[in-house]
């Protein structure tokens, strides 16, 4: 490719197109104007989505990174344009998503002496980036856009920030474009050592009770197939943390279920009962342990992890297996023998009849008059053929959905696992349908964090995404009003909610909608909201005060997993 | 039980790059008792070596995830026993009360210090050494009232027969060689 003259503006988009990207998601502003006017002329190449809020952006750029395993790429300005982008990089960070974020910086000379819009975005993220850098001449524009896709999308996924000062954006230079392959400073997955694999598969051959956890390492490693192979020749039940949901069909036999504070009883009682634990492409979160010092106290412990900081940092393992999951999974598989766990696993299932009796038969079946969440969702999820996206927010609503929602196929569950971040949704289910076109986006939001970002349904509108949202409302931020009665007395210190008509709101941003609030109408409710075309708001009013079940609670060990309060 | 180590990292030339480093340690609310930056014998590669006060551990984890950012090449721990390391110290001390004593010459031959420069006010002497040295040279000359005292990060070396950083570099080539 012969150079040509442009300006850093017009490199900066050439450099997008050039690794593939065709959705931005993006908010313009004074020191990110040169770019927006280079986008003007490639509005045929690239689709921008102009959001009503940074953090809609860039949860945008993170639903389409999480459903199409690309980077979500999102643009802001600087100053609060740049910092309002920060919920979400942290976000990504702790959730490994890959995001190239480009925001606008005041000119150089004005660099340090506070200017209009000026925040120092590259020092602020420095904590939440995988990598950030500071461009303030043209010329670095291709390499700096090309080091940042390497390094947001190998090894370990995570956010880059390029912050664009308006100087490097505006002045020229004669453009030639090369994908970045390596970093001598970084390596970003280490080659699996067989001997390592060698020592696992030793284990895994001799255990009684072995137990697989598998994580988001699984989808962002595209190691499906791998992992259905490994737990179908070795018989080993699998159990799953949020972030690997829907790696594994929820119907596969040897899926068990969900790990963790409002996990099945099965995978958190049993953790302590194992003889080893097969920990694949998770970091063992607080929320997945519980109490560390009780956790898998009778088990060996393999991990299998492509971050080697991940390694020893909770659990001691006895084994490290350290590599991307895909080749690791594929050769353990190759080195174990056969086996059945028929015995073990038949222990999963009567920990599930026990929860299916106290628990699920209540939120799936309930009696009462009171609508659950359980119920809601787990009927939008057959009305879907169990075949849709899921998005969540963040709060009771979110482990309900969890629990219930069905997957028949991998990377189909978006939410914030790491930073439990209210708001994420409603922006994060467009990134999804602008990401994967093709499939149903189901929406499942609290009446907490749907006020948080509501502002996106113009987004939505204006995009015509049709994505179906699913309010749940008990008029409550739920989840802390649950800890509150259990943990604080029933002490409801400022969780109750006097919440607007969403329903007119929706139809003011141009969104069909309608509101149920008996159980006789929730079958026809999901089902047109199903139908319709184009997006639809769906709220439903649910029992005030209804409760998450099972529970580990904050302190307690998986094996004191409770069923009822 | 919390001790001294030596944390060593060897990085790329970059901006911000301090900054990175440095946060990894407060963000554990570890506090970095002595940092010194250099180039390294390699040129372009830079080297910081960091004091802390923790558990091994610890430090463990946090030369883990000092090696996750990209910018760094590699990171080691050492315990003191491991390297062997100076500090720096200069004390700038009244010309009046060392006139009047005879204990300079001593003190100086002694603690191998030396005498950097003599003005009509202030004599500046210089010592190199482990903190507790340093630091004792200062006890013996503040009965001169010391003006000014400034002591350096720390520099250490491993007693390691091998030279770890070339080794990595040579393998890490050789593993992004076979990535292609």
């Amino acid at each position: 490719m012969t150079a040509k003259k442009v300006t850093g503006s017009q490199a900066l988009i050439l450099s997008l197109l050039e690794e593939g990207v065709d959705t931005i998601f993006g908010y313009p502003g004074g020191a990110i104007m040169p770019v927006y006017d280079a986008l003007y002329d490639f509005d045929q190449n690239v689709k921008h989505i102009l959001t009503r809020h940074e953090q809609g952006a860039i949860h945008g750029a993170q639903g389409y990174a999480r459903v199409t395993g690309k980077p979500g790429v999102c643009f802001a300005t600087s100053g609060p344009g740049a910092t309002n982008l920060m919920t979400g990089i942290a976000d990504a960070m702790i959730d490994s998503t890959p995001l190239v974020c480009i925001t606008g910086q005041v000119a150089s000379p004005l660099l340090g002496t506070d200017a209009f819009q000026e925040s120092d975005i590259v020092g602020m993220s420095i904590t939440v980036t995988k990598w950030n850098y500071q461009v303030t001449t043209p010329e670095e524009i291709p390499e700096a856009i090309a080091q940042a896709f390497y390094i947001a999308n190998s090894g370990r996924p995570g956010p880059v920030l390029i912050d664009l000062t308006k100087d490097a954006q505006f002045g020229e230079l004669d453009f030639e474009y090369k994908k970045c392959t390596k970093i001598r400073s970084y390596l970003p997955e280490t080659p699996v050592d067989p001997h390592q694999v060698k020592a696992a598969a030793e284990l895994i051959d001799a255990a009684k009770k072995p137990l697989l956890l598998f994580g988001h390492g699984i989808i962002i490693g595209r190691a499906e197939e791998e992992l259905k192979a490994f737990v179908e020749k070795t018989g080993i039940p699998a159990a799953w943390t949020i972030m690997g949901l829907s790696a594994l069909p929820t119907d596969h036999p040897q899926n068990v279920g969900m790990l963790g504070m409002h996990g099945n009883y099965g995978p958190n009682l049993l953790t302590n009962e194992a003889d080893l634990i097969i920990a694949v492409g998770m970091r063992f979160d607080d929320r997945v342990t519980g109490k560390v010092s009780e956790y898998a106290k009778k088990a060996k412990i393999i991990h299998l992890e492509i971050d080697p900081a991940e390694v020893d940092k909770i659990v001691k393992t006895d084994v490290r297996v350290v590599g991307d999951a895909k080749k690791s999974l594929k050769m353990l598989t190759a080195n174990v023998k056969e086996n059945q766990h028929s015995e073990w696993l038949g222990e999963f299932n009567k920990c599930m009849a026990i929860e299916k009796e106290k628990v699920i038969d209540k939120d799936l079946h309930p009696t009462k008059p009171g609508l659950t969440m359980g119920e809601v969702i787990r009927l939008a999820s057959e009305k879907t053929n169990h075949d849709a996206i899921l998005v969540t927010d963040v709060g009771q609503h979110q482990m309900v959905a969890q629990r219930y929602f069905k997957f028949k196929t991998s990377r189909s569950n978006v939410t914030s696992g790491g930073l439990g971040t209210m708001g994420f949704c409603l922006p994060a289910s467009m990134g999804a349908q602008l990401g994967a076109p093709d499939r149903t986006i189901i929406a499942v939001i609290g009446d907490g964090g749907f006020q948080m970002t509501i502002q996106e349904l113009g987004t939505i509108a204006q995009n015509k995404l049709p994505v179906k949202i699913i309010v749940l409302n008990n008029n409550f931020l739920g989840m802390v009003r649950q800890w509150q009665q259990l943990f604080f007395d029933k002490r409801y210190s400022f969780t109750e909610l006097q919440n607007p008509d969403f329903i007119m709101i929706g139809k003011g941003f141009g969104i069909e909608g309608h509101k149920v609030e008996k159980r006789e109408d929730l079958d026809a409710g999901v089902q047109k909201m199903i139908d319709h075309d184009g997006p639809y708001l769906l709220e439903v009013v649910i029992e005030k005060e209804d409760n998450v079940f099972p529970m580990v609670p904050t302190g307690a060990s998986v094996s004191d997993v409770l069923l009822e309060p | 039980m919390k001790k001294e180590f030596i944390v060593t990292v060897y990085s790329e030339n970059h901006i911000g790059l301090l900054a990175r480093i440095t946060i990894m340690f407060t963000r554990r609310k570890i506090n970095i008792e002595s940092l010194t930056v250099s180039e390294s014998a390699i040129k372009g590669i830079f080297k910081f070596t960091i004091v802390i006060q923790e558990t091994e551990a610890q430090v463990k984890k946090v030369v883990g995830q000092l090696e996750k950012q990209i910018d760094i090449l590699k990171a080691f721990y050492h315990t003191n026993d491991e390297m062997v390391y100076q500090e720096i110290a200069l004390y700038k001390v009244p010309i009046e009360p060392i006139y009047e004593s005879d204990d300079i010459e001593n003190m100086v031959r002694n603690a191998g210090a030396r005498i950097l420069e003599i003005t009509k006010n202030y004599v500046v002497i210089e010592k190199t050494g482990h903190k507790e040295e340093t630091q004792a040279l200062f006890e013996e000359l503040n009965k001169f009232k010391v003006m000014q005292f400034i002591r350096s990060g720390r520099v250490a070396i491993t007693r390691d027969p091998i030279e770890r950083l070339s080794e990595f570099l040579k393998e890490r080539d050789a593993l992004l060689d076979s990535m292609d």
